[in-house]
């Protein structure tokens, strides 16, 4: 190897700014989660401690958990992420499927045609959707939201998996037709097993933004017993502006669940990335 | 096989991500750029013709919003560009190294901020520049700087730019991850025959892999745009939905969410929101056609 690319003094350099980058994307994360253990007292007096026998306290989670409803804004986040994504991988494949698979009139224009939602977001549809909401009587149901986040993550979905599903052998394909399989079972029972770490792929992708979004929660279903999770600490925060210790561990357990599902999943969502799913 | 057949199974594979993404999507999309050229008057729906948006460019109350909302969104599209991309390129070389040991952790720590959603970056941010908390200001005087310190959010001058490095802070990942990727797939052998005509550290970085990696900068570039003019929920989290102080944060995408839902003592306009989407519409289309004959066609790209 050449010597010109260990250089210990540009290792030293490079692991500096790495280390310095990082205790910048952690800080605040940090400071948030140490102070929410801390008494009112010790979170202005000492912010950057961590709380120790003295200072330890879990007031603001007392308020948060007797307050907020935060199990069932979990569960609503919950049952929306979960139930989009199986929708988004189950029509995404069946649709990759077939594109990928026959050859018929229309097919290059029905593959643009679902492309076309990769680069245009689906919110600036929000004024129609919310009035076909309305009129469907939807609004302030999950299942609007499950809706939305179908069709907002279809379009990837699409175009990763059928670029994936080019990759299937065509021979294993027709030894199943040979064997008299239809083509559902070839699809269920062949392909869809073979392609599975692509739709792990499209699943973390879609995942967090799902999680995370705040803007169809707030328009389709603010009420409180369809609230998000992201949307309920966003309220639930706004009122106890002043109450610090229920802020901190307010936003402590926005966070818990997501860095739950990255420790999880983090090793797929970098292969994801790094993969050049999206190219 | 015979095309004069209808293919069922063809039909059922692909009818219900057609559906759902025609009715919840596309049908949506065009009927907002229908409803723009509505109006109510009485509760009834008439066609006014373009006289939403001879409202929303002629009217000085209106056009005056719009055009800072649009400023202001310039301005948060181009701090993600000279911020967040040049750190971004810039943590994925150096991660890139070859035989760097702990790469995986740094990779993983620095996308944290990623994943968490805006109401807690918004929040968290917010506490952490709050004067009454003192965390910023305490830790500017441990430095000596201690007279840098300005309640940024709540300035005027500075707030936009606070909430935009924010958003940087935030997103810093995505193209990290992209151009990582990218630098992985340069094969060896052109760097090594880069190192055999004297092309090593820095400036085989700006003479072998930046160009080699400039479609991937196109790609963080529309991405950046696109998420940048569509953006909302972070300036909602943090300043509301007035995008305060006096309107200073105010982008295209709050601009719209007040004007359909109204505020304070404005009702809302689903018409004159119809309107401002349509124009966000057309902002991102430009966007998206100049990346893709303009840009994209240009760069070349290289098979390895």
């Amino acid at each position: 190897m050449n010597k010109a690319r260990q250089n210990p003094v540009n290792v030293i350099a490079a692991h500096g700014a790495l280390i310095l980058y990082t205790l910048i994307a952690l800080f605040p994360v940090f400071v948030i989660v140490i102070n929410s253990f801390k008494s009112r007292r010790d979170i202005f007096r000492e912010p950057l401690a961590l709380p120790d026998a003295d200072s330890f306290s879990m007031i603001g989670y007392q308020t948060v958990l007797k307050q907020g409803d935060f199990f069932l804004y979990f569960q609503n986040s919950l049952i929306v992420t979960v139930c989009s994504l199986f929708f988004i991988l189950l029509f995404g494949a069946m649709a990759a499927f077939a594109l990928s698979e026959y050859r018929f009139k229309g097919n290059t224009l029905m593959g643009l045609y679902l492309a076309l939602g990769i680069m245009i977001p689906i919110r600036i549809g929000t004024v129609a959707i919310l009035d076909l909401m309305v009129q469907t009587g939807l609004v302030n149901t999950l299942f609007a939201l499950i809706l939305v986040y179908t069709a907002q993550g279809l379009p990837l979905a699409v175009f990763i998996l059928s670029e994936f599903m080019r990759q299937v052998s065509e021979d294993l394909k027709n030894a199943g037709r040979i064997d008299g399989l239809s083509e559902y079972t070839i699809f269920f029972r062949l392909v869809l097993p073979l392609v599975r770490p692509a739709m792990a792929t499209v699943a973390v992708f879609n995942m967090i933004p799902i999680w995370n979004d705040l803007w169809f929660p707030l328009i389709l279903a603010p009420a409180e017993e369809t609230k998000t999770l992201t949307l309920g600490s966003q309220v639930f925060i706004g009122q106890f502006v002043t109450d610090w210790n229920a802020v901190l561990s307010a936003l402590s357990l926005a966070i818990l669940p997501v860095m739950a599902l990255y420790v999880i999943f983090s090793r797929q969502l970098i292969r994801g990335i790094t993969s050049g799913a999206v190219k | 096989m015979k095309s004069s057949r209808i293919k069922w199974h063809v039909v059922v594979f692909l009818a219900p991500a057609v559906l759902v993404y025609t009715a919840i999507m596309i049908f949506p999309l065009f009927n907002t750029l229908r409803l723009a050229l509505y109006t109510e008057t009485d509760q009834v729906r008439v066609f006014v013709g373009l006289a939403n948006f001879m409202t929303l460019f002629g009217d000085p109350r209106w056009s005056e919003s719009f055009w800072n909302a649009l400023g202001n969104n310039f301005w948060f599209f181009l701090v993600h560009m000279l911020v967040q991309n040049p750190i971004g390129i810039a943590l994925a070389a150096i991660l890139s190294h070859p035989r760097l040991r702990f790469a995986s952790f740094y990779r993983s720590a620095i996308f944290v901020p990623t994943i968490l959603s805006f109401v807690i970056v918004g929040f968290a941010w917010k506490l952490i520049l709050s004067p009454i908390w003192g965390i910023a200001p305490d830790m500017l005087s441990a430095v000596g700087l201690k007279s840098l310190f300005a309640p940024w959010l709540g300035k005027e001058e500075y707030a936009l730019t606070t909430l935009a490095l924010i958003s940087v802070w935030q997103f810093v990942g995505i193209p990290m991850m992209l151009i990582y990727a990218a630098l992985l797939s340069i094969p060896e052998e052109i760097l090594e025959a880069g190192e055999v005509d004297g092309i090593t550290g820095l400036s085989a970085f700006w003479k072998i892999k930046l160009p080699l990696i400039l479609p991937s900068i196109g790609i963080i570039s529309i991405l950046t745009f696109v998420g940048n003019f569509n953006a909302f929920d972070l300036i909602y989290a943090a300043q509301g939905a007035l995008a305060g102080p006096d309107f200073s944060t105010d982008i295209l995408g709050t601009f719209m969410y007040r004007t359909f839902f109204g505020f304070q003592l404005q009702l809302g306009d689903p018409h004159m929101g119809s309107a401002i989407a349509t124009a966000m519409f057309a902002i991102i289309l430009v966007g998206v056609c100049v990346y893709l004959f303009g840009i994209q066609t240009r760069l070349k790209r290289y098979q390895f």
